[in-house]
């Protein structure tokens, strides 16, 4: 444990804590301004005109209109909304293609569409090459005349490898079709600028960017046809239904002002703390091994395989000093195999199952870091020295 | 994360036993890198056929390890016979349980005892002679018959559960549900063509459960400082409550489930269900 007691956090991408200034905006929207946005009165406009200010903060870190921000739930509604309308807005089209390191969010729709709809779709999975990068002359093959709608990932959560999704969105679009990119681990940590790009849908979720868990966004370019998901009274113009989460879309308003102010520090000291990190474990370790490419990258990410020992077993030697951090293993996602992602990158299984990802953020220090670098090294030498594979 | 007891804890963190022997008697080896663990195991036997010494050397998880750890503890000083009949039911027992999607790694626990058995008899098992259902893990129907008769498996999550069967693809899971039928339906037979015990009236029931519970499974309970109160039979429908130390413990539905209804199980008739009351 560190000597002032406190958790290590490193799993950053996994959810983050509360901003201090988040849960300060939030206060009074969960106290004294109860009232419901619709409603005529002064007491609950004044609510209605936070909720505005929070959807002007929102379009401000992402380059948008404020018109073009729907709040929602969290980010898998945001995902299925965003290819759920598209679906519907093209009744002709049946073909979806889509990324096999998609987060569950858009890979379990994908795959229950059928069922989902009663009708069939021809679903296309875009592989990645070792380093976790896209090909995009394959991407460029699998556009069609019946494709629906694309729907990739700007940054993939275990890996923090970036998809260049506005290239490819710009070549959706000359093709006339719909583009989706879920970005719940890009923004805040890389510049969006959807006034650069032709991306018609984009999902964030607050829980990853030091707001609550339980509030997401779909970003919906002005054109683009929109076809309600939740279906209900007149909020966000009909578009999504259901009474506002006020205090979280507060929130979620603050935490997105705050992550433009922040994107720099993100880009250069996490930055620096987290390639000490990944130097001093990729030096100090033997057969330790970086997933993913190493510049095409979230700043916070570093997932690092450690082979011969299986995650499950780290994670909870890391736990009794208090780090966290997260693994791509079979055990710790409760299936039998390893993560789908580390898989279709083709990561051997002498790795897969002992990968570990840290995932920092603004709130992490040197100290800490240093802290984890004195105990990885024991407690994978220790792991090994009872593994049968590892000749050490 | 798992609710791993305090036990599965403290032979994660101090395992007992890790090494490989020198010059063993027998070696069981089972699993491997691509399935996510594996369990290398030595053993020393002496010529009264007692094993006097056991080492273990394992890739996998906190529950792994730790199966294999209290595996080794429980095998030293055992007799090669008794050895030969612990069961993978023992082993996570042994452990305080274990959450049912980590029960596979008691089975290979056991598996490797058998291998390291085997091994020192110089005989070759018959499990690794079944041909192999499951390509994704190496699992044998032979395999998956086992378990699904040993701890009584009822449907295909239990398969994977016990044996990681039908994990990972999931190519084979109707072959895993057809064998789950057949086993099932053989066991029935079976059963049937046994010699029907004798019907119990509803009164000879009940003093056969009271009589029981006296006699064999107070006295037990007790002894944790425990106890155990009979307040209805219905049925096949026994409620008790637990009381004192019992009442409390968290694996009271372990105790009730896995020691006072199999003693009633056991000894009075095969149907009983075993019910705390609220
Ligand atoms: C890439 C990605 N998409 C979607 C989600 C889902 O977001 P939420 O938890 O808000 O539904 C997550 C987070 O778990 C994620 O990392
Ligand atoms: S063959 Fe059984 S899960 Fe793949």
């Amino acid at each position: 444990m560190m000597s002032n007691g406190k958790v290590v956090y490193m799993d950053n991408n996994a959810t983050t804590r509360i901003a201090p200034e988040v849960l300060e905006a939030m206060q009074p929207y969960l106290t004294e301004y109860y009232g419901n946005p619709s409603s005529m009165h002064t007491f609950g406009g004044q609510v209605g005109r936070a909720v505005e200010t929070a959807r002007a903060q929102v379009a401000e870190l992402l380059g948008a209109e404020p018109s073009e921000i729907i709040f929602t739930s969290c980010g898998t509604e945001s995902d299925s909304t965003a290819i759920l309308s598209a679906l519907q807005t093209y009744p002709d089209k049946r073909h979806v293609i889509k990324t096999k390191v998609e987060h569950p969010a858009v890979k379990n729709l994908c795959e229950n569409l059928d069922k989902l709809t009663g009708q069939q779709h021809r679903i296309t999975r875009l592989g990645v090459a070792a380093d976790g990068t896209l090909n995009l002359d394959s991407y460029k093959a699998a556009l069609a005349d019946d494709t629906a709608v694309v729907s990739a990932m700007w940054a993939n959560n275990e890996t923090g490898v970036l998809f260049p999704v506005e290239e490819m969105a710009a070549m959706a679009k000359e093709r006339g079709i719909l583009f989706h990119s879920d970005a719940v681990q890009a923004v805040g940590k890389v510049p969006i600028n959807m006034k650069k790009n032709q991306i018609d849908f984009l999902s964030l979720s607050g829980h990853k960017l030091h707001a609550p868990k339980g509030i997401g966004v779909l970003y919906v370019r002005k054109k683009t046809p929109f076809v309600t998901f939740l279906h209900g009274g007149h909020q966000e113009k009909g578009r999504r239904g259901g009474t506002e989460n006020v205090a979280s879309i507060v929130g979620l308003g603050k935490a997105c002002e705050l992550a433009g102010k922040m994107m720099a520090e993100e880009n250069t000291r996490v930055r620096a703390l987290r390639d000490k990190l990944e130097h001093g474990l990729l030096s100090s370790i033997p057969k330790a091994i970086l997933n993913g490419h190493a510049e095409l990258r979230l700043p916070n990410t570093s997932n690092i395989s450690f082979e011969y020992v299986e995650g499950e077993a780290i994670l909870l030697h890391m736990n009794r000093h208090n780090i966290c951090a997260s693994s791509g293993s079979a055990c710790t996602s409760g299936s039998l195999e390893p993560s789908h992602v580390l898989r279709a990158m083709g990561v051997p299984f002498t790795a897969a199952h002992g990968s570990i990802r840290f995932s920092l953020s603004i709130y992490n220090t040197e100290e800490e870091v240093d802290f984890v670098l004195a105990k990885m090294p024991e407690i994978i030498a220790n792991l090994r020295a009872m593994s049968p594979f590892w000749q050490g | 994360m798992w609710e791993y007891t305090d036990k599965v804890q403290e032979h994660f963190i101090n395992p007992k036993n890790v090494g490989e022997l020198d010059k063993p008697s027998g070696t069981g080896e089972v699993g491997s890198l691509a399935c996510g663990d594996a369990l290398k195991l030595t053993i020393q036997v002496d010529e009264l056929g007692i094993i006097t010494d056991a080492k273990f050397k394992t890739f996998g998880c906190a529950s792994a390890i730790a199966s294999s750890s209290v595996l080794t503890e429980i095998i030293k000083g055992m007799s090669i016979e008794d050895a030969a009949k612990l069961t993978n039911q023992q082993i996570a027992d042994a452990l305080g349980g274990l959450p049912k999607e980590k029960m596979h790694c008691s089975v290979m626990g056991r598996e490797a005892l058998e291998a390291a058995i085997a091994d020192y008899r110089g005989v070759i098992l018959p499990m690794a002679q079944g041909n192999v259902v499951c390509e994704c893990f190496g699992v044998t129907d032979l395999e998956i018959i086992r378990a699904i008769r040993e701890s009584n498996l009822r449907s295909v999550e239990d398969i994977t559960n016990f044996t990681k069967a039908g994990g990972g693809c999931g190519k084979c899971e109707d072959k895993l549900r057809e064998i789950l039928q057949q086993t099932v339906q053989a066991m029935a037979t079976e059963k049937a063509s046994q010699p029907k015990t004798q019907r119990l009236t509803t009164l000879q029931k009940i003093k056969k459960i009271e009589d029981v519970i006296e006699r064999e499974i107070l006295p037990t309970l007790k002894k944790d400082g425990g106890g155990i109160e009979l307040i209805d039979v219905d049925g096949d429908i026994v409620t008790v409550s637990l009381r004192g130390a019992c009442s409390r413990c968290q694996s009271s539905l372990t105790t009730l489930k896995d020691y006072v209804e199999k003693k009633l199980r056991e000894q009075v008739a095969e149907t009983l269900i075993v019910e705390e009351a609220r």
